[in-house]
């Protein structure tokens, strides 16, 4: 009886997982680096270069996370938030403000250590109302969102915080090899978390979760923490990523870290070709989404076309790209 | 052949229970009188005309958003534009404020249906998703209100009478309060009584279930869309008016304000279920704790930083939810 | 039974990107004639329909209603024309309530205005007409799924609708509930209304419809009165095949060929887990398939969620290979060695958008994972090895499992506990909405699992699998064992019994 059994006709794709999406967005970004070795001046100095990617470090280890988390089927609107606590944090402790520890090597690492753990311990309390109380995630970091920020302010009374400490000057200025540190991280951070969804357990449990959350249930996947752990990741990498930017300023401005991060990391994921509807994670494609809406802002700006003219043309990028995607996905 | 008697003794509750849904929305009235008792209480002037008239008139604006929200949360849409709109609205209206209040009012709405509408038509004629979509004219509405102003407020004409939009009284409540207060009847008339509220829930129930029953769920949702676009535009316009300048910036935050204030009254945020007086008093509930701060600083036995008004605001979002979780799973 | 043409469709021809789903198909239903549709999945039944109501457009061919040629380019415009359509997944609201989901879209008014106390009233009335009584006001998902297909029906009634097409409206009927669908439909026809009904079930066909019409490949290949073509003439047409391979093909027997003093591997003994289960015993031996059977909402799935420790036992014991368990999660049980296969493929069962390499190693991927990083090469192996064992067809194992038939996904459903090697297999209706095929192969290949030591114990509504397919059945009953019997006592009627009356009949009967 096989001639009775009906495979729904299938076209051959790429065998790289979302190869379709993703040459899309590369073709985008290789058409948009064109236009700018032919049209604007200076492009190629490593000078543009480093701008273009220090600008964009802090954005992608956040869509890293944010990929994730809506690989789960959730969103995390704390991810700002998480960033102006982990932002605040650090300058009161390597000013001994906070431990009594005096400034010194040792304060200088528990800055960058207790910060970063205490924005993944509230990505925990994310994950955990997400979880145990199946809170639509929307609303779970709704809460952290709103309230975040506000413990920031409070911690620091809503001062600006300036410093200067040596080490987060390394951070937010050091090169090695010539690169910018923080682009090292942010390669660092890419390349595990690609690592992670196409090769570990976790990658294809975190992806089970959000293709269909009932049968990994009943396949026996430990729903619950899995989810509580992909919103600790995103909540550490919003930690990583507010040092970065108290680093590069060399100030703490609990107003201002991380504001609207949310929506530029959720732009670099829609942008990269990931579905917003979850059991599908592509981190090159946020990486280039996120490389593709700065690029896109380089440009204007170069061309003398103001910043909020830019908010325009990211707003058309953005829907154009998930248009292309609705496109492709319906039958 | 009867199944009466056995059907209804089959009824299994699948959803809540009827009292615990019940129970679950108006647990923000009895929050809301809660929280008035307290601060009457508490607080001398609390009661006082000025304080009433002043919570009314600023918190008006905030109320407009939070009804637009709340029709399309129950479609099962979200709308995350709404601040940005509003922003583009009062520098829009701002500008033209000189030819009269008239003139500022139509511009004002109008600039907010448009964006409305474009996010209605781009989620139900291309199916985009909606958070997504308003995520993108956020940021466009956003650019657009700076382009106009050139990065700066817009300060509206004193000239005619459009800053009354905001400070003006009829029949000694605030023209601010009245706005509202009509668009709210007129809105859960619009819900419960006509086929378009109907529509509205039975779209956010089971959409597809919506268009196979022939209802007209892509123009119900241009609809919505483009009715909370004009109403984000609306609250732009008082926005405006009250403070005297169009503010490009303003509004940042507002969607977020609205969905929890939403969310606070109880309806789902998948859509299908909700109500437009509890959409009211979840909003109340939320400017109301902002107020009761205030008078809590000026009483002077300690002094909380306008900061933890957030922090306050934030817990406050965390155990609304957390109860309606309670309630929603409680065996019925 | 009027001899008047209501329906003509002639001559439908429908491609999909170049493959045809249609070719020359056609129907006809008089009015006050009940028309059965029947075909294997992928027979082109439901594009057929989708046509008629308007939810596709055709390429080519004509549809004549009430005598007129028509042409409805979506749903509203078919039920405006007077066709409404009952689907499968109940299509309705389930947050609003009854009299709402009868009236959503012509809602009756007053001054422009809702008149609730009208729809309400109105809304009763119609329910009353089938004998329905129920609080028209309460939300929809608080009645069960019978009262909600009366409610589509009464809906369709409601809007003057001159055919009405039911799309598998039996599905997850019991039998009482199919029998007041039935009843319904004999109304529609003494009211001069045509139906076309889609089923799956070839006695449900014979009890309802006048005039059966099959479909195979796209194409009409069947048009006979009921009465005049025989089960097996129905089923060799579906299939395209000849009477005598058809037969052949039915004639799987069941051949007893277990050692019946096998250890037990699973005993539950008071198993209570409310609101569903209530005293459930039962025993499962090694090598042995064990029917459950039961109506709707007699515990079959509650029971077995209980036992796979998804769902909280309250009382009883669960011994699993002879010692006492309580298993507190899924992974409790799938560790201890059960697998569990849920009746809802879609919902509960594939991850649609996975590989079926991943979807079929979704349990075992942890064994496969040395600190963290999944053994590709072992993945491999294991998945092809099923792959061929299970006979599951598909073009490659990366391809993703949604693009599989159904009977290839149940497949890899399998294949994805067997691969953990089970001592028993927990199967809640494993061949539902599976074609005729493709069901009996997944039959065969639960016999052979069970001939090689697995136990078994299988959830199913179809009697002739629990009559032929198992060795021994269980009758639940309001959340109670109420029967048992062995492989000699297990016929059709002692089971439907059972299933009915309880226990109290079934010793009369047996006195």
């Amino acid at each position: 009886m096989q001639e009775l059994e009906i495979v729904a006709p299938r076209r051959r794709r790429l065998v790289l997982p979302h190869g379709g999406a993703l040459g899309g967005t590369l073709l985008s970004l290789v058409l948009l680096v064109l236009f700018n070795l032919v049209a604007t001046p200076h492009f190629t100095s490593l000078q543009t270069l480093y701008v273009n990617l220090t600008q964009v470090t802090t954005i992608v280890i956040v869509a890293v996370g944010m990929t994730m988390v809506i690989a789960t089927g959730g969103i995390d609107l704390s991810v700002g938030s998480l960033m102006a606590i982990s932002g605040a944090l650090a300058p009161l402790i390597f000013a001994g403000k906070l431990l009594g520890i005096g400034p010194g090597p040792l304060a200088d690492g528990l800055a960058f250590v207790l910060p970063v753990l205490v924005a993944m311990g509230f990505g925990c309390f994310n994950g955990w109302l997400v979880a145990r109380f199946r809170i639509q995630p929307i609303v779970a970091t709704l809460v952290l969102f709103i309230a975040g920020r506000g413990i920031a302010q409070v911690m620091t009374n809503g001062n600006l915080q300036a410093f200067h400490n040596a080490a987060f000057h390394t951070l937010g200025l050091g090169r090695v090899l010539g690169v910018p540190i923080q682009v090292w991280l942010m390669a660092t951070v890419v390349g595990i978390a690609t690592w992670v969804i196409a090769r570990t357990l976790y990658g294809r449990q975190l992806l089970a979760v959000g293709g269909n959350e009932a049968a990994a249930r009943l396949a026996g996947l430990p729903v619950g923490r899995i989810k509580i752990l992909v919103y600790a990741v995103s909540g550490l990498l919003s930690g990583i990523a507010g040092l970065i930017v108290i680093a590069i300023n060399s100030s703490s401005d609990a107003n201002l870290v991380g504001l609207g991060m949310e929506l530029d990391a959720i732009a670099a994921v829609a942008v990269g070709g990931t579905a917003l509807t979850g059991g599908r994670a592509s981190i090159i494609g946020t990486l280039l989404g996120a490389l593709i809406i700065q690029l896109l802002r380089y440009t204007l700006l170069s061309h003398g076309i103001p910043d909020a003219a830019a908010l325009v043309v990211k707003a058309a990028v953005i829907l154009v790209a998930v248009y292309i995607q609705q496109v492709r996905r319906a039958p | 052949m009867s199944i009466s008697g056995t059907s209804l003794a089959d009824t299994i509750a699948v959803g809540p229970s009827r009292h615990a849904a019940l129970l679950q929305r108006q647990g923000v009235v009895v929050a809301l009188v809660l929280l008035i008792l307290f601060g009457a209480w508490r607080y001398d002037d609390f009661l006082g005309l000025y304080n009433v008239m002043s919570v009314l008139r600023y918190n008006s604006m905030f109320a407009l958003v939070a009804l637009g929200m709340g029709f399309v949360i129950m479609t099962g849409g979200i709308d995350l534009s709404v601040g940005a709109t509003a922003a583009l609205a009062s520098v829009v209206s701002a500008g033209v404020s000189d030819v009269g209040l008239g003139a500022g009012l139509a511009a004002g709405i109008a600039a907010g249906l448009a964006i409305g509408l474009i996010n209605g038509l781009a989620i139900a004629w291309a199916r985009l998703p909606a958070f997504v979509t308003t995520l993108a004219t956020m940021l466009a509405a956003r650019g657009l209100a700076l382009l106009i102003s050139g990065n700066q407020s817009v300060s509206v004409s004193w000239e005619t009478s459009f800053t009354d939009l905001g400070g003006g009284d009829f029949l000694g409540f605030p023209i601010p309060a009245w706005i509202a207060g009509i668009a709210f009847v007129l809105g859960a008339v619009l819900l419960n009584f006509t086929g378009f509220g109907r529509a509205v829930l039975a779209i956010g129930g089971n959409e597809e279930a919506a268009r196979l029953m022939g209802l007209p769920v892509a123009r119900t949702k241009v609809l919505v869309y483009g009715l909370t676009g004009a109403l984000a535009g609306l609250a732009g316009v008082i926005l405006a008016a009250q403070f005297g300048a169009g503010q490009p910036t303003e509004g940042q935050g507002w969607e977020l304000f609205a969905i929890a204030a939403v969310v606070v009254g109880g309806t789902l945020l998948t859509g299908g279920m909700g109500s437009v007086g509890f959409t009211l008093a979840g909003a109340m509930l939320l400017g109301l704790i902002f107020n009761i701060l205030n008078f809590e600083n000026g009483k002077g036995d300690f002094t909380l930083s306008a900061y933890w008004q957030s922090v306050i605001r934030g817990a406050f979002l965390l155990l609304v939810v957390l109860l309606q979780n309670r309630l929603a799973r409680r065996p019925s | 039974m009027g001899d008047e043409i209501l329906l003509s469709m002639t001559g439908i021809t429908k491609s999909f990107s170049g493959v045809m789903a249609l070719k020359d198909a056609g129907l006809t239903v008089a009015r006050g004639e009940v028309l059965g549709l029947i075909g294997q999945n992928g027979a082109g039944k439901s594009t057929l329909l989708k046509v008629l109501t308007g939810a596709l457009a055709r390429d080519r061919g004509t549809v004549r209603f009430e005598g007129a040629v028509v042409d409805f380019r979506t749903p509203q415009d078919a039920q405006a024309g007077g066709i409404a359509a009952i689907y499968q997944e109940i299509n309705l609201v389930p947050l609003r309530s009854v009299a709402e989901n009868i009236f959503l879209g012509r809602e009756p008014r007053r001054w422009g205005l809702i008149d609730w106390r009208r729809m309400n009233s109105q809304a009763a009335q119609l329910l009353g007409q089938f004998d329905i009584r129920v609080d028209v006001r309460q939300p929809l998902n608080q009645f069960n799924t019978a009262t909600q297909q009366m409610v589509a029906i009464a809906r369709a009634i409601g809007q003057r609708s001159r055919l009405v097409v039911m799309d598998e409206p039996t599905s997850s009927l019991d039998d009482r509930e199919v029998a007041v669908l039935f009843d319904v439909i004999r109304q529609l026809k003494a009211r001069g209304i045509g139906v076309i009904f889609v089923s799956h079930r070839l006695d449900e066909l014979y009890a309802v419809c006048d005039r059966v019409t099959v479909m195979r490949d796209g194409m009409t290949v069947a048009d006979q009165p009921m009465a005049s073509i025989g089960k097996l003439e129905l089923v060799a047409s579906m299939l395209g095949r000849s009477l005598e391979e058809v037969k052949q093909f039915g004639a799987t027997a069941f051949h007893e060929d277990f050692a019946p003093r096998a250890a037990k591997v699973l005993e539950v003994a008071g198993l209570k887990s409310a609101p569903r289960v209530a005293a459930v015993d039962l025993d499962v031996r090694e090598g042995e398939i064990v029917g459950l059977a039961g109506l709707l909402g007699s515990g079959r799935t509650e029971t077995a969620r209980a036992i796979f420790g998804i769902d909280r036992a309250q009382a009883g014991t669960i011994r699993f290979g002879g010692l006492q368990t309580g298993f507190r999660s899924a992974q409790d049980a799938i560790r201890a060695g059960i697998g569990f296969c849920s009746e809802d493929r879609k919902t509960e069962g594939i991850v649609p958008d996975m590989s079926v390499r991943d979807n079929l190693t979704l349990a075992l991927l942890p064994q496969l994972t040395r600190h963290g990083v999944i053994d590709q090469i072992r993945q491999r192996e294991i998945v092809d090895r099923l792959v061929k064992r299970l006979g599951i067809r598909l073009a490659s194992a990366d391809q993703k499992i949604r693009e599989l038939s159904g009977g290839n996904q149940q497949k890899v459903l399998l294949a994805r506990w067997l691969c953990m090697q089970p001592r028993l297999l927990i199967l809640d209706e494993p061949t539902r909405g599976i074609d005729v095929a493709a069901k009996a192969e997944i039959q065969g290949l639960i016999r052979e699992l069970a001939r090689d030591g697995l136990g078994v114990l299988m959830i199913s509504s179809e009697l002739e699998e629990l009559t032929e397919g198992c060795h021994r059945v269980r009758v639940l009953r309001d959340g109670r064992s109420v029967a048992a019997f062995d492989h000699e006592q297990a016929t059709e009627h002692a089971i439907m019994n059972a299933m009915a009356h309880g226990p109290a009949e079934v010793s009369h009967a047996g006195a």
